[in-house]
């Protein structure tokens, strides 16, 4: 189970890069994506996943 | 009076730059600046290169923002953090992000250019405080390259106190914090959310922890002496009243400046106001507000910049400097910074001498109401620019009281090349509504004419003189009384 970004809503203002726990989110080419192997949806961690809480766009950060 | 004769040229011309450079070789030590009044020497020091933080400065000096900081922590219901275009001047806006490295070369290629440059300041397009990292690098790299440059952040507040300690390490002496409630129930209005101890907060909750981090943060940048400007956005029927209680509330926990500034709110911003129609003030109802706050220190030389705004506050040249054009390699040359310095040193305390025998003056007058003044001006505190190359006027209030700057109008040029547009000029009409008088170097027929029906003077018989200068001696002229009989008795 990971978390992706949707490329076309994403503002590119990188908060999700900095406060993703497991650092799966990284600035590839023209874009910021999540490493599926690395998220882990915030499991264990925190009650939401954290790029979700903290990106300004609504269901930018969605289940994959 | 000393000789003008630099000040009245404003674009960065390679003559403009060389004469500069002459002019300052001639030139032996520069006089002390003398503060201006009510302000005390060492804070003057801080705040006289500084264009946000003194109306005085903002005729002489520049700012650039680098959009180093694009996170953000809340969301504010008139942000929208997609939009960016180019022509649009209003906070938050920015048309290419940059890294530490590349905002670096870009600073030092505007100081090269722009010999007023003074400040840089880091305002987003997000939160300075928040996208740390970035902001950081970034103060740290220009710092080394250009050490006398002054450095300014602007922040919501939220992650302030965890980083006051390195913004005072890092002798930034200049924050802006945007302070729009003191009460949660006022703020809930305005924050949709914020992220905070990693998680979001909605309602009252966020409005709560928001205020609460706000004060800390103002009081610890009291505690250390770092200047404060405290930035509110008026927002009619949500907060407008309430500002007051928030104007009494920052001053009372240090704050050195504040500034109420319009709402921008369009249905094309994509913001939540902008959708739901909420309204920014008129210029009325803001000049009101301000005038209630009088007694403390107000900002009313605000333009709303951009998050990559470059230049004098009124002549943005953020688009000059792209960073395509910029070389990989780049090294700083202090020479126009400097020469440009030691010229403002000598013509600013001239224009301090020429505005308090204005002042004096203008006070002198027995009986008279007041009158509303638009300048055209570029730049060195004078009466320098043509009518219809303007990007904006500002707006001088002279009574009895003394001369204040309460605003300014923004308008499009209105010659481009040699001819003027008619629409442009209905619009340039409109947006000098209420103004009694204006001043400008050269003004054709045409729009003398049109302004007259509109109830506006036009008049360029005090072109290149000092602005507080022209306007005394034009409201003695107003009362009927000649300027130099007023002068002498006063």
């Amino acid at each position: 189970m990971a978390f992706k970004i949707i490329a076309s809503q994403c503002t590119q203002c990188g908060a999700c890069e900095f406060e993703c726990p497991r650092g799966a989110v990284n600035f590839k080419g023209e874009k910021y994506v999540i490493d599926p192997t690395k998220c882990n949806e915030c499991k264990g961690g925190f009650d939401t996943q954290q790029c979700a809480s903290v990106c300004p766009v609504s269901k930018t950060c969605v289940p994959a | 009076m000393s000789t003008p004769m630099i000040l009245r040229e404003s674009r960065t011309s390679t003559t403009y730059s060389d004469q500069l450079l002459e002019n300052a070789k001639s030139v032996g030590c520069s006089p002390p600046s003398t503060a201006p009044g009510d302000t005390d020497p060492g804070t003057w020091d801080k705040i006289k290169n500084h264009p946000c933080f003194s109306e005085e400065a903002h005729h002489y000096f520049a700012r650039m923002h680098v959009a180093v900081a694009p996170a953000c922590n809340i969301q504010c219901n008139y942000c929208n953090r997609k939009y960016d275009c180019a022509n649009e001047s209003r906070p938050g806006v920015a048309s290419e992000k940059l890294t530490p490295d590349q905002a670096t070369r870009k600073v030092i290629a505007v100081a090269n250019e722009v010999p007023q440059l003074s400040v840089l300041g880091i305002a987003g397009p997000g939160d300075a405080c928040y996208d740390w990292k970035k902001t950081r690098a970034t103060i740290e790299r220009v710092a080394r390259e250009i050490p006398d440059i002054r450095l300014c952040i602007s922040t919501n507040g939220l992650a302030l106190p965890d980083h006051v300690d390195e913004l005072a390490e890092m002798n930034v002496d200049h924050v802006t914090i945007t302070i729009n409630m003191v009460d949660p129930s006022v703020g809930a209005k305005i924050y949709p959310w914020i992220y905070y101890g990693h998680r979001r907060h909605t309602g009252l909750d966020a409005a709560r922890i928001l205020h609460e981090r706000q004060m800390l943060g103002l009081e610890m940048l009291a505690e250390r002496g770092i200047l404060t400007k405290v930035n509110s956005v008026m927002i009619p029927g949500v907060n407008d009243e309430h500002l007051i209680e928030v104007n009494r509330a920052v001053k009372g926990r240090g704050a050195f400046l504040h500034n109420v500034m319009p709402l921008i709110s369009n249905r094309i911003h994509g913001t939540y106001y902008g959708l739901t129609g909420q309204r920014g003030p008129k210029a009325f109802e803001l000049r009101a507000l301000q005038d209630r706050l009088e007694g403390t220190k107000m900002m009313r030389h605000c333009r709303q910049c951009r998050a990559d705004a470059i230049g004098l506050l009124g002549d943005d040249r953020g688009q000059e400097f792209t960073l395509a054009e910029i070389p990989h390699e780049i090294t700083y040359d202090a020479s126009k910074r400097r020469a440009y310095s030691q010229l403002v040193a000598r013509e600013r305390a001239d224009q301090l001498a020429a505005k308090n025998e204005a002042i004096r003056t203008v006070m002198s007058v027995e009986y008279g109401g007041s009158v509303l003044i638009a300048v055209a001006t570029k730049g060195g505190g004078r009466i320098n620019e043509h009518f219809g190359h303007a990007k904006e006027f500002q707006v001088y209030a002279v009574s009895q009281s003394g001369i204040k700057l309460t605003g300014h109008r923004r308008v499009e040029q209105y010659c481009l090349g040699g001819w003027g547009e008619d629409a442009t000029l209905d619009h340039i009409v409109n947006a000098l509504e209420g103004i009694d008088i204006l001043l400008c170097v050269k003004i054709g027929d045409r729009p003398r004419k049109l302004l007259i029906q509109a109830g506006v003077r036009a008049t360029d018989a005090y072109a290149h003189e000092y602005i507080e200068t022209a306007l005394g001696a034009l409201y003695t002229a107003e009362c009927g009384i000649e300027p130099l009989a007023a002068t002498a008795t006063a």
